[in-house]
């Protein structure tokens, strides 16, 4: 399945299904959620059982976002559409940028900076509402993932250049849980064989088979407009040649309406290809076309 | 580093379950927000509220506003641990055959989360009546 089907398909889905009547607006606010890296409704870092929208049962729902991380030595830039359908399923695309430093640029003589990464995404809500039901809103899903060119990858020992990444989450929002304000959390169980998300290719020499990976997230929200939190990610081994750590955020996300949402974080991504201690920041914005 | 924030986000995790284990309470969240005065203020705004939305004005065409105010403060009282009796009908019956659709439902929860801002209740307070009025939600949803 090449990318561009896919892009065009997605795009047609939005233009088709979608109708101004049926606009979203029927969640309460931040119950959207964030944009994830990979495209999916979610936190930063993972995604969540909340679909990128605020549609409700009845309505629509579609957002596009951008995302930059800087950290010490890379820089990782996410674009892409979300879609949603009556609260139940969520089709998502994101094109990923990861640009290189010069001292890998060189090494390895590489003829390009950049490594891309497509990813498409499809979540399903099983069960619940994160605010509503007595028992967590549950979401299962899938990523496909595809890198435009499998050189760094297969230098590295990956397998392939594509993949397909498996999670199930879980979403809770505690009202009034924290002194009087909300809580919310999520935990994400993820079968990968990506390499730092799939940028260095899937499985490699120390392993090829799927394995589950835990993510996690918790946040309070301040007012109705401003949540705090941290997320957790962990993340598998694949490669010999290159070490892969854990990945953990601090995060701000402020929404000021139903239209928009900023977040900032703090990123700590340990070793990534080769270079130890990747730390800086993320910056993401999410806007809701309807 | 990666270690530290791992700590950090585990404390984090232990404070917040800390925090919302139920400690005692002091009063309850009517005595709290103000009892009877606010609670009738609330009503009130929200009575407002509805009446200057479109939408929601629809469900309430036909009823009569001075019972539902009535009601309306009862119920409030008796759900936030107030002394009161309510005497009206169960919430399933209110809303039965209306069929309010999940879009609705959110909007009115908007504007009782108003007319809760406009009667001085604060943030955590509103999220706490909030949480006792959730559970209610099952019996107003597509009935």
């Amino acid at each position: 399945m090449s990318s561009k089907v896919v892009k065009a398909t997605a795009a047609g889905c939005v233009i088709f299904l979608a109708s101004p009547s049926m606009a979203a607006e029927g969640k309460i606010l931040a119950t959207a959620g964030l944009s994830q890296l990979e495209g999916s409704g979610g936190g930063g870092l993972t995604p969540w059982a909340t679909l990128a929208g605020y549609d409700s049962r009845d309505e629509t729902a579609a957002s596009f976002f951008m995302t930059d991380v800087n950290v010490s030595d890379y820089r990782l830039s996410s674009i892409g559409v979300a879609t949603s359908f009556y609260d139940r399923v969520e089709l998502s695309l994101a094109q990923q940028t990861f640009v290189l430093p010069a001292s890998l640029i060189t090494g390895l003589s590489l003829s390009s900076e950049q490594i891309k990464q497509d990813v498409v995404g499809v979540k399903v809500r099983l069960y619940g509402d994160a605010v509503y039901s007595a028992y967590p809103q549950v979401s299962v899903g899938l990523q496909h993932k595809q890198l435009d060119s499998d050189f760094v990858a297969s230098y590295l020992g990956a397998k392939d250049d594509s993949g397909t990444d498996l999670y199930a989450s879980a979403t809770k929002v505690h009202l009034g849980a924290v002194a009087g304000y909300n809580l919310v959390w999520n935990v994400t169980a993820r079968a990968t064989k990506a390499n730092e998300m799939g940028l260095l290719g899937f499985g490699g020499p120390d392993n090829n088979d799927y394995q589950i990976m835990m993510e996690g997230s918790v946040g309070v929200l301040l007012s109705p407009n401003w949540v705090v939190g941290m997320e957790y990610r962990q993340k598998p081994s694949n490669l010999s040649s290159v070490e892969e750590d854990n990945w953990t955020d601090v995060f701000v996300s402020y929404m000021p309406n139903k239209s928009v949402n900023i977040t900032t974080a703090y990123v700590d991504l340990g070793t990534v290809a080769t270079k130890k201690d990747q730390k800086g920041v993320y910056l993401s914005m999410t806007g809701y076309l309807w | 580093m990666v270690n530290l924030v791992k700590a950090s986000f585990l404390a984090l995790s232990l404070f917040l379950v800390a925090c919302a284990a139920p400690s005692k309470a002091p009063q309850s969240l009517y005595d709290e927000i103000g009892g009877a005065p606010t609670i009738e203020a609330i009503t009130e705004n929200f009575i407002n509220e509805v009446s200057f939305n479109e939408t929601i004005y629809r469900y309430f065409e036909k009823t009569n506003i001075t019972r539902f105010r009535e009601k309306f403060n009862e119920h409030l009282c008796v759900t936030t641990g107030g002394p009161c009796t309510y005497t009206g009908d169960t919430m399933l019956r209110v809303h039965q055959g209306k069929n309010i659709n999940e879009a609705d439902f959110n909007t009115t929860v908007d504007l009782l989360v108003n007319a809760m801002e406009k009667a001085g209740l604060t943030y955590p307070q509103q999220n706490q009546v909030l949480k006792v009025l959730a559970p209610m939600r099952d019996e107003m949803l597509y009935k």
